[in-house]
């Protein structure tokens, strides 16, 4: 079972998600911001990351920045949840090294889709 | 499969007041300078995560508030405005409309649009008047639509990644996967890049792929599926053969990418779990809190059962019994503690209440806060948030002066306010003070002789100042629509009093006034010390005793061989019975053989008549009203040791008791 990990500062979001993505038969694991992410990844092996762009303490490109440094988190997907699809942030996540975004708001059926597309 | 979002809208609801309150904190930081590029952040931050969560689980009006919010924040932001009065007055209002909507929301309403569009237009108008400014969050979704070219028999398709593709988490064969997904896939793959085996680099990807996707797809669709990796790799999309006219259904945007506020039906809101916290229901944490204080009242009937066991031959059980009673101990306090709350959340109310009043009537007060981390039980924090939004008003209102008045005084024009909570001897204590022109001795006692309320002037300045806790006492020289109509004082301190509170006033003439409220920890355990009344034992809660002695002949004074008052502490206090006030038969003992005890209720001293001091102990609060019914004098009750039953005694009702003239 593809193991997710779901970093979220908004609670209702992050449970919505973990909800979501738990029905659809995921193991699911939830952090409130970037730093706590860092260390839960550190000691797991997620096969998916799904990260909020604006975040307190460290943000979501932040976090994928220094996941891929990782080098269980080389090739895994790193997607990011954002409302701000301006080129700008996109391409500052491309660049550090995100696999791609889920635009908010969205519906929880379309986010099962997209997360099952991208593990294949 | 279809997920009901709504269940998670209760935790939405919570998480947005949160967050208008570090927003609406914020802003007021901002716009008294106390700010810096975090809190801007995190103003800005506040609006977004509203946004987002208001569009996902279906309330698009509330959506368009915080939009409108967040687009001016960005703008302050990126540096591209500064945040003046009129961008903080504008926000600070569409904070509120904000508020207004998470309510109408909560109870299954909305706000009409005539109370939005004043808000809204303020906060575009402001918007536009800004230097121009990337319109893209204007539009969330990705424009993919306008791209659309017509669909035919499909299409040829050039795909050569980045050899860093994989890097970025991205798999080509998921992206052959997709095309197939939407129709016939022919598929060429290009090895001509790859080197041989031996420099054979597995992390770089050196393939390109030709594809002929056949089917009616619009190149939007085909478009979207490379979107994440448009930036990595050349794509080249042609139509396979000379196009027809363009379809009608090809503007078909990816769903995943695409606003939608359908609200599903509504269903009671699940409680909500998180990994750092756990929402729970009050309900079933008073209930643990009520078991643990039958754990506590068994052990304590277990204690004193077992008080007359031969210590020796009883050892082993003896120690067991002790180890017992401290981790009932220790498992009460953590249960207790898992209703306790910071003050803060009182005091998050305020800054924005006073900058609002001081606007209003003309003044200039800076309010400082302090201690609010200090902990209290819910039920208190709760209770004491009217109270103190009256004592606040009252000091915005009457307490500092206008800027001229202050001038004239010598005092620098800005007003201060303290609010300071602060953990004193197992109480809190909140302390309301202004430097503002005080009480006036004069005025007080005028009004209180003019309305009755007293016969002969008070000593003391302190009873002078209880004054103003009277029903109907008010000295404003003009009634406002800030304080209200003087009806507030005597409700403010019967509030504090139902809390098991006290209220202390000090003033000083053209310096100020301090007021200190004192409140208990909690109300589900009291520490009572337990007295004999007949044979009665009754608790009396101990934060409201001052001392105990028996009373020697020369401190009693009596009218017609009846003792009316007994000296304590070298002042006159008024004697109640407890025998008669509880109507217990028997001869009462004579008054030198019994126990007076000093209390002090309403900043009145009473002393309490009763037979025997037994002992303190906690006792766990029944409630009385809740299992039978209000008694005027009676707090609650609780369980003793041995089992018996024990009133817990209200010292505020039995002082308010003695003004009755019937009572004296």
């Amino acid at each position: 079972m593809p193991h997710i990990l779901t970093v979220d500062d908004s609670a209702s979001m992050r449970q919505m998600v973990a909800f979501t993505l738990r029905d659809a038969g995921f193991e699911v694991s939830e952090a409130e911001d970037g730093s706590e992410a860092l260390s839960i990844a550190e000691n797991n092996s997620f096969d998916l990351v799904l990260a909020d762009v604006n975040m307190p303490k460290m943000d979501g490109i932040s976090l994928i920045r220094k996941l891929r440094t990782l080098s269980n988190y080389q090739y895994t997907p790193l997607l990011m949840l954002t409302t701000e699809s301006s080129m700008e942030r996109k391409s500052e996540g491309k660049e550090a090294g995100a696999t791609g975004w889920i635009v908010k708001p969205f519906e929880p059926d379309n986010l099962v889709a997209t997360i099952r597309r991208v593990l294949g | 499969m279809g997920i009901d979002v709504s269940r998670f809208r209760e935790a939405f609801f919570d998480e947005s007041e949160e967050g208008l309150a570090t927003l609406e904190a914020g802003l007021l930081a901002l716009e008294n300078g106390q700010a810096d590029e975090d809190t801007l952040h995190a103003v800005f931050r506040a609006a977004h995560s509203i946004k987002g969560g208001a569009a996902t689980f279906g309330f698009p009006d509330i959506a368009e508030v915080t939009h409108h919010l967040e687009s001016l924040l960005d703008q302050a932001r990126s540096g591209q405005r500064r945040l003046g009065s009129p961008e903080i007055n504008a926000l600070l209002s569409a904070a509120d409309c904000v508020r207004q909507q998470i309510d109408a929301a909560r109870a299954g309403e909305s706000v009409d649009t005539a109370t939005l569009k004043p808000v809204l237009s303020a906060l575009e108008g402001l918007h536009e008047a800004a230097p121009a400014v990337a319109a893209a969050g204007a539009s969330d979704r990705v424009a993919s639509a306008s791209t659309t070219a017509s669909a035919g028999v499909g299409w040829r398709i050039h795909f050569v990644p980045e050899p860093h593709l994989l890097k970025t988490g991205n798999d080509p064969i998921g992206i052959l996967r997709e095309l197939h997904h939407l129709g016939e896939c022919q598929v060429r793959c290009d090895v001509a890049a790859l080197p041989g085996l031996q420099e054979l680099n597995p992390e770089a990807l050196l393939l390109g792929w030709d594809i002929e996707l056949t089917g009616e797809i619009a190149e939007a669709q085909v478009r979207e599926i490379f979107e994440w990796v448009e930036d990595d790799c050349t794509l080249q999309v042609d139509p396979l053969a000379p196009t027809a006219e363009a379809t009608p259904q090809a503007a078909a945007e990816r769903p995943e990418q695409v606003a939608s506020s359908a609200a599903p039906p509504k269903v009671a809101s699940a409680s909500a779990s998180e990994q750092a916290s756990i929402r729970v229901p009050v309900d079933k944490v008073d209930a643990l809190i009520n078991l643990v204080g039958e754990l506590v009242i068994t052990q304590a009937a277990i204690a004193q059962d077992s008080s007359g066991l031969d210590p020796v031959a009883n050892e082993r059980l003896l120690n067991g019994l002790s180890e017992l009673e401290r981790n009932t101990r220790h498992l009460q306090e953590a249960v207790m503690s898992v209703r306790m709350m910071p003050v803060g959340m009182v005091f998050s109310r305020f800054p924005r209440m006073v900058r609002d009043l001081a606007s209003k009537l003309g003044k200039q007060v800076r309010l400082q806060m302090s201690g609010e981390a200090t902990e209290l039980d819910k039920s208190l924090i709760e209770r004491l948030s009217d109270p103190l939004t009256h004592l606040v008003r009252n000091a915005v209102d009457h307490g500092i002066e206008s800027p001229e008045k202050r001038a004239a005084a010598g005092k620098p024009p800005e007003g201060t306010l303290s609010l300071a909570a602060r953990h004193e001897s197992g109480q809190v204590l909140i302390e309301i003070s202004d430097d503002g022109g005080g009480l006036d001795r004069e005025r007080i006692l005028e009004k209180a002789r003019f309305n009755g309320i007293i016969q002969e002037d008070p000593a003391t300045d302190e009873e002078i100042w209880q004054l103003i806790f009277e029903p109907g006492f008010s000295t404003a020289e003009n009634v406002t629509d800030v304080s209200g109509r003087g009806v507030g004082m005597d409700v403010v301190r019967r509030n504090i009093a139902a809390l098991s509170g006290r209220m202390d006033i000090s003033s000083t003439p053209g310096a100020g006034t301090r007021l200190t409220i004192r409140l208990p920890l909690t109300l589900a355990i009291v520490d009572g010390m337990q007295i004999a009344v007949g044979d009665q034992v009754l608790v009396l809660p101990l934060g409201e005793v001052i001392e105990s002695m028996q009373p020697r002949p020369c401190d009693i004074e009596g009218v017609a061989g009846h003792p009316r008052l007994l000296r304590m502490r070298g002042d006159f206090v008024p004697i109640v019975s407890m025998r008669a006030r509880l109507g217990t038969p028997g001869e009462a003992p004579p008054l030198t053989e019994s126990i007076a005890i000093l209390v002090e209720a309403e900043g009145r001293r009473i002393a309490l008549v009763v037979d025997q001091l037994i002992g303190q102990q906690q006792a766990v609060v029944k409630s009385l009203s809740t299992n039978f019914r209000r008694i005027e004098g009676i707090a609650g009750a609780t369980i003793l040791g041995d089992g018996r039953v024990a009133l817990i005694l209200d010292v505020g009702d039995i002082v308010r008791g003695l003004r009755q003239p019937q009572a004296a």
